[in-house]
């Protein structure tokens, strides 16, 4: 084996160096078609691997793209997303939830032309998802897919209590779950300051109930008797049905308690359900079955206006900053395509949804009933936040500061009454949509 | 040039730089320049841009325009924020006050003779050697609505029927952080006030011992006047960490339960970070400068008094 002294190695690596430098870019390796792209921790974790396993190497040969998959827990994408922005370095592709495109409108790629694309040969982009990704007319991001909220509960429970289904009314929840509290089987439901469980179930309570934030024109409507009629509803049902201990859950508490049978229902996406599944040895009911084969799901029940759901959308948008803009849209292209899409799909079981009609009929769904739930739940998604506006920057911020979700937490805890946290909540609502 | 004149050359050059060292000035401008860069790189530059971002209206991807005290005013008018300022005061206040109390509990029996002092001494500063992250979990799993071990134990020891709720209550969640806050940072306090403890002769105690002077005391009257200077510095230092803390809390509740655990810096994240609004999150972080500089202020003065005195 050759030697390599010491002063030739300096003198190798000086000679390299002086070349980067006066050759004003990077060498070959660093120049390759790598796509970084920054996720969240799936909560199915088996989609990750197919990213790594399968998208990586099989989009590596049929474009030469080097893709890197970075994971990361999803509260914390809003800080990467901003420091990437702000400092013009980081990933190529970064998921977005919700409306959080429209917050980042400035930074994005046109993907107008994917969207088009995936829509024409899939039945459509969902309405809702859309209106998410739509910014002044283009497509600032591209949408990935959706995590329905249901509510899984306990059959067995239910049918303990006289409930034979799922109460199709808040009315009828509210008398169930009396019941099932007093056989100290509470409902869960986190009214805390987390992104996905909070939101997606006070958001639709208030829209049920005839409650709205704004009206088209954007003049802050929230104070009315429908939205205080709510928030007295939800402080009743809380102490009568609910774990109280809600108020300081996060968005794993409920599949925690949910899988060791401290509560009897929770909105949900179905992680609870795909956990109990993959763990039939592990969960299981309290006279010993396969705690899967108890479990239900159901759409939130309706309140006076009608029945509502809100369910997370995934989006990813191509960096404006990237130096590789080309090979991340090829890379969204190809990920779309139905073949390729279809292997992260299908892992899912149903936890998440395609973005497109299309999905809603793969014939995934037939394999599991307690799945069908699921297969067209975006449909019931009539509602985004900030409704009747828009979904902008404005709704943005009142979703990130957990107004709707405080509103109703601050009543269910006894600090405010209803009505004064409904005041509260409009006042915070004014300030941000006419800065009074 | 030959090898003569190049030699004489470079003489010429080591004698001026010599000369030009030997001046005080431009020695002490040297010595102090890394010191300076350092200090105008990762502290001011970042302090002046939080200034300047405070009175634009930028958000992410976008610079904004100037807008004055507009984001100021926007947040005195904010009740989150006037929420999370009061829960930064409590939580200062009160974290230290037991910081303070028991630290120096910890350190007057630090400072006796026992077998194993060194490893004691040396296992009390786990709680600040164990980054806050991983403490901060550990302790909300211990505090969890559902699982908390502590509710077990008391369910099972037959203190209690029902589950305390330790994050589910705005005001137990605080004082459950004010706790965590208090486990963390008690060594610190400790270990320092430990050390300032061992600069204070025994021949003084000796001394008022056989003056007749209590235990009681010796401490109020020998040791604390004495310990003053190191407490002080102690104090203000911890009341900087703890008005600013941001971790801890971020872990623990979020802010929650409905914003009751918010404290200025966890809410100039949501708003800076979550909401894009950089120039309103800058505005709000700002707001603990003057308090921050306030006491900074009153310290020095204290111990340029204790000085002089």
């Amino acid at each position: 084996m050759a030697r390599i002294t010491r002063r030739r190695f300096l003198q190798y690596s000086g000679a390299g160096m002086a070349g980067i430098l006066a050759a004003h870019r990077a060498p070959v390796f660093a120049q390759a078609n790598t796509v970084h792209i920054l996720r969240w921790n799936d909560f199915v974790p088996a989609a990750d691997k197919v990213l790594r396993e399968v998208f990586a190497p099989e989009v590596q040969k049929a474009l030469g793209i080097k893709l890197n998959v970075e994971t990361v827990n999803a509260n914390d994408i809003p800080a990467r997303a901003t420091s990437s922005i702000q400092s013009g370095n980081g990933p190529d592709i970064i998921m977005l939830l919700n409306n959080y495109p429209h917050l980042y409108s400035s930074a994005a790629v046109d993907v107008s032309a994917i969207a088009d694309e995936v829509g024409k040969a899939q039945g459509g982009i969902y309405d809702a998802n859309a209106q998410l990704n739509r910014v002044g007319g283009k497509w600032v991001s591209m949408p990935w897919s959706v995590v329905p909220a249901l509510i899984a509960y306990r059959k067995s429970w239910f049918e303990e209590v006289g409930a034979k289904e799922f109460p199709k009314t808040w009315q009828a929840y509210h008398e169930v779950g009396k019941k099932l509290k007093a056989a100290k089987r509470p409902i869960g439901q986190t009214l805390g300051n987390t992104f996905g469980d909070a939101p997606t179930f006070t958001y639709p309570l208030l829209w049920s109930f005839g409650g709205q934030e704004v009206d088209a024109k954007g003049k802050v409507v929230l104070d009315s008797k429908e939205t205080a009629e709510s928030v007295r509803f939800m402080t009743q049902f809380w102490k009568d049905a609910h774990d109280e201990g809600g108020l300081a859950w996060d968005d794993s508490n409920n599949n925690r308690a949910f899988l060791s049978g401290d509560i009897s229902a929770s909105l949900n996406g179905a992680s609870i359900y795909v956990a109990a599944l993959n763990g039939a040895d592990k969960f299981k009911t309290e006279k010993g079955a396969p705690l899967h084969t108890d479990i239900l799901h159901s759409p939130l029940p309706a309140g006076p206006k009608g029945l509502h759901g809100y369910h997370t959308a995934f989006n990813h948008m191509v960096m404006k900053y990237s130096k590789n803009a080309k090979g991340a849209i090829e890379f969204l292209r190809w990920a779309h395509k139905k073949e390729n899409y279809e292997k992260w799909f299908t892992v899912q079981k149903g936890f998440a949804v395609g973005p497109t009609k299309d999905w809603e009929k793969h014939p995934m769904w037939n394999n599991d009933p307690v799945m069908k739930p699921f297969q067209s739940a975006p449909q019931l998604q009539k509602r985004l936040m900030g409704y009747a506006g828009q979904p902008n920057q404005k709704a943005a911020e009142a979703w990130n500061k957990f107004i709707v979700t405080v509103m109703y937490a601050q009543a269910c805890s006894g600090k405010m009454k209803p009505e004064e946290s409904v005041k509260w909540a409009a006042g915070e609502l004014g300030k941000i949509y006419t800065g009074s | 040039m030959n090898e003569a004149t190049a030699v004489s050359g470079g003489r010429t050059r080591v004698s001026r730089l010599t000369r030009l060292l030997e001046s005080e000035k431009v020695l002490a401008a040297t010595l102090l320049a890394p010191g300076v860069i350092i200090l105008a790189v990762f502290i001011a530059y970042p302090f002046v841009m939080a200034i300047w971002f405070s009175l634009t209206s930028i958000r992410v991807g976008d610079t904004g325009q100037f807008v004055g005290l507009a984001n100021f005013a926007k947040a005195l008018n904010d009740t989150i924020f006037q929420q999370a300022f009061k829960n930064t005061v409590f939580y200062t206040f009160w974290a230290t006050i037991f910081k303070l109390a028991l630290g120096m509990w910890l350190a007057l029996l630090l400072n006796r003779h026992f077998r194993f002092k060194r490893i004691v001494r040396a296992s009390m500063l786990l709680p600040f050697i164990i980054p806050t992250v991983l403490s901060a979990f550990a302790w909300r799993w211990m505090f969890d609505p559902t699982f908390s071990v502590m509710n077990w134990m008391l369910y099972h020891g037959g203190m209690i029927t029902d589950r305390l709720p330790f994050l589910s209550s705005g005001d137990w969640a605080m004082w459950c952080a004010v706790l965590v806050n208090t486990w963390r940072g008690m060594p610190f306090f400790a270990i320092t006030l430990l050390a300032g403890l061992q600069t204070i002769s025994p021949d003084l105690h000796e001394a008022a011992a056989l003056d007749g002077a209590n235990s009681w005391n010796r401490f109020w009257h020998v040791t604390w006047p004495l310990l003053l200077p190191v407490t002080l510095v102690v104090v203000v230092f911890s009341v900087i960490q703890t008005f600013s803390d941001f971790q801890l809390i971020y872990v623990l509740t979020g802010g929650g339960p409905a914003n009751s655990t918010h404290l200025i810096a966890t809410y100039a994240y949501q708003i800076g970070v979550g909401s894009g609004l950089l120039g309103e999150g800058a505005a709000l972080s700002l707001f603990m400068f003057p308090v921050l500089f306030a006491v900074v202020w009153v310290q020095l003065r204290s111990l340029k008094r204790m000085d002089n005195a």
